[in-house]
């Protein structure tokens, strides 16, 4: 039994309802690289897909787009019903405390804390007291398989392990949105499989999740998966 | 083309909680102590900059408050009624001396409660043997004093015996601290040609600090031996505490009708608090020392900040991506910043205390540290780490996440 299936995040209500609407985005960086090309992408509440592409294709700049990190040069995104174009960068950042979860191929944890601390930092701009932080990120670390981890710090944490750590950080605050983006780039092909899947058993549980990856069998593993080249949907 | 169909529903239910939780104190100042405990030695070097021009200025002020301390404290034992009269100058220059009768003549004044005097025998100088020349006198004055003297200035012997009804006529004498340790430990000093019997050794006298370096012998024996012309040339007096002002008025026309011009009044102790005054200038040289280890202390700090924002631009991407919005960026380096300061201002307040503890008790000073230095240096620090932070916290607020997130 998945001892994920009690925790839902996209209500019943909302599966079939966009979470990612991008309309003709485009992305042109300062120095003049437009890496995005007229991007169109509908992604639903409740979807796992794949963004796959070679290196310099575009990927991480539309997950940036996706997690309104950055905005377009053009054309609309639409982040959980919001048009980003239209909120102050203090409204994206709400958005994106409540809305949206990152994984990053670095991991970026403190090294001064332990598992739990990062994890319960995650939910700092949450607006949520100390005690609930830390009693959510137990919760979410005993969801990803390291209950018996939480006062490790990262120096004595597996690659694997450290990644679990980072996506414990980033669905503690049950964000409807989980965007990773190379979350195996790091890792061997063993704990690789593993964060897939424990990835796809946070989507059994409702969340939405795009995985950015390079690697065309990690891709062909999960239900969707979207093409990128050159900064265009193929 | 697909055309954003977002359902109202969905669109309406975050809409309305579209706004940045605000950072709770009690989270700001955890997030401010984790960027220092992570480096915790650059914190306490840089620290040490503060730490030191704090320490500098509580020191410096301490020291003076606890010397103001010790001779309020002293004052207040030995009194603040003392007034003395001595003669000036006359018209033509000369060393005026004051009538025979001055001391007759003040006793009169209605709240002086008690009138003593001293007179210089001039050209009588005194030897601790008769072998030495007449020239190396050693800088030591010969008075000729009243018996109620030593009451009346508060001097305490060191030990011997004052002079009394009976040793004021043969030649025997008192001396003074310092001309004690001039002469040595002798049983007689030889003045005029004569050997006088040391029979007491004085303490220094704080409010007559004159008689330090003075031998004293009776009035009638310094008229017997050596011809005293029995003019005082110091009279000393003191009043009721209220009364002083009103007596130091009259006190020159009273001692010399004739020539009230001639005659100087003064009070030992406004002598004495501006004798310790005269260290402000010291004082000014310190705390100015202190400003300038405070001013590169804070640079000190903005230094730190520069290099740990830099350093930390991975840890501004994340928490951008986690929802910490510009102001909260900006906020968190500015905490780290004033807990920087105010743990380096907190310990230069317990250094510059201990200094003024040591320093005072090698004095024997009561420990006196005020408490608006206390008070001042910690707002100080505060002022210092804010204006510290700022820029720091300004550039690390301004990185694009996209770009604090690249940073490796
Ligand atoms: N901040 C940036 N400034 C300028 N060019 C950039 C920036 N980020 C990415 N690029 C360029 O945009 C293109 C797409 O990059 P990226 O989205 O990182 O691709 P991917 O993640 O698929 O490897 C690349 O040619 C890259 O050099
Ligand atoms: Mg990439």
């Amino acid at each position: 039994m998945n001892p994920l299936a009690t925790v839902v995040t996209a209500p019943d209500t909302l599966v079939g309802h966009p979470v990612i609407e991008l309309a003709g985005v485009t992305k042109t960086y300062p120095g003049g690289v437009t890496a995005l090309r007229s991007v169109d992408l509908v992604v639903d509440y409740g979807e796992l897909l794949a963004i796959v592409g070679p290196s310099g294709s575009g990927k991480s700049t539309m997950l940036n787009l996706v997690g309104t990190l950055d905005r377009p040069s053009q054309g609309t995104v639409r982040i959980d019903g919001h048009d980003v174009a239209s909120l102050s960068d203090r409204q994206l950042s709400a958005l994106r405390a409540r809305r949206i979860g990152f994984v990053f191929q670095q991991f970026h944890l403190a090294p001064g804390r332990d598992a739990l601390g990062n994890v319960a930092d995650g939910l700092l701009y949450t607006g949520v007291g100390k005690r609930e932080r830390e009693r959510r990120a137990e919760a979410a670390l005993v969801r990803v398989g390291l209950g018996d981890r939480l006062t490790h710090r990262p120096y004595q944490l597996s690659g694997g392990e450290r990644q679990r750590v980072a996506i414990a950080r980033a669905v503690a605050g049950d964000p409807p949105l989980l965007l990773a983006d190379e979350p195996t780039g790091n890792l061997d092909s063993v704990s690789g499989a593993g964060v897939m899947k424990l990835l796809r058993e946070l989507n059994e549980a409702g969340t939405t999740i795009l995985v950015i990856t390079h690697d065309r069998e990690i891709a062909d593993s999960l239900p969707r998966q979207v093409p990128m080249r050159d900064g265009q949907v193929i | 083309m697909s055309a954003p169909t977002a359902s109202p529903t969905i669109h309406n239910r975050t809409k309305g909680s579209l706004r940045p939780a605000r950072l709770r104190p009690s989270d700001l100042a955890r997030l401010g102590g984790y960027g220092l405990r992570s480096r915790p030695l650059r914190a306490v070097l840089s620290a040490l900059g503060i730490a030191i021009g704090i320490a500098a200025m509580t020191a410096v002020v301490g020291i003076s408050a606890s010397s103001r301390a010790d001779l309020d404290q002293e004052l207040a034992k030995l009194g603040t009624n003392m007034l003395t009269v001595s003669p000036g100058k006359t018209m033509f220059g000369k060393q005026a001396t004051l009538p025979d009768e001055s001391v007759a003549m003040i006793k009169w004044i209605g709240p002086v409660q008690s009138v003593t005097a001293t007179g210089v025998l001039s050209d009588t100088y005194a030897y601790r043997n008769d072998r030495i020349p007449a020239a190396q006198s050693g800088g030591l004055s010969v008075l000729a004093a009243k018996l109620d003297l030593l009451k009346t200035v508060g001097g305490t012997l060191d030990h011997g015996a004052w002079l009394n009804a009976a040793t004021d006529r043969y030649p025997a004498v008192v001396l003074g601290a310092t001309a004690a340790e001039r002469l040595g430990n002798v049983p007689a000093v030889y003045i005029g040609g004569r050997w006088w019997v040391v029979v007491g050794v004085l303490q220094k006298v704080l409010l007559a600090p004159e008689l330090d370096s003075a031998v004293l012998m009776g009035w009638p024996a310094a008229t017997t031996y050596l011809g005293f012309d029995g003019h005082p040339t110091t009279v000393y007096t003191r009043s009721v505490e209220s009364q002083v002002e009103a007596v130091r008025a009259v006190l020159a026309p009273t001692a010399n009708p004739s020539a009230p011009g001639a005659v100087q009044v003064s009070k030992p102790s406004d002598a004495l608090a501006a004798r310790r005054a005269t260290n402000a200038t010291f004082d000014a040289l310190l705390l100015g020392l202190g400003a300038v280890a405070l001013l590169v202390g804070g640079i000190g700090v903005a230094n730190t900040m520069v290099i740990s924002v830099l350093e930390r631009r991975s840890e501004i991407g994340l928490r951008r991506s986690q929802g910490a919005t510009k102001g909260q960026v900006r906020t968190q380096f500015v905490a780290e910043s004033l807990l920087l300061s105010l743990l380096g201002g907190a310990f230069g307040a317990l250094l510059g205390y201990l200094v003024t503890g040591m320093y005072a008790t090698t004095q024997k000073w009561p420990t006196v540290v005020p408490l608006w230095v206390l008070a001042g240096g910690v707002g100080a620090t505060v002022v210092i780490g804010a204006i510290a932070g700022l820029y720091p916290a300004i550039r690390a607020a301004r990185l694009a996440p996209t770009e604090a997130l690249a940073a490796t």
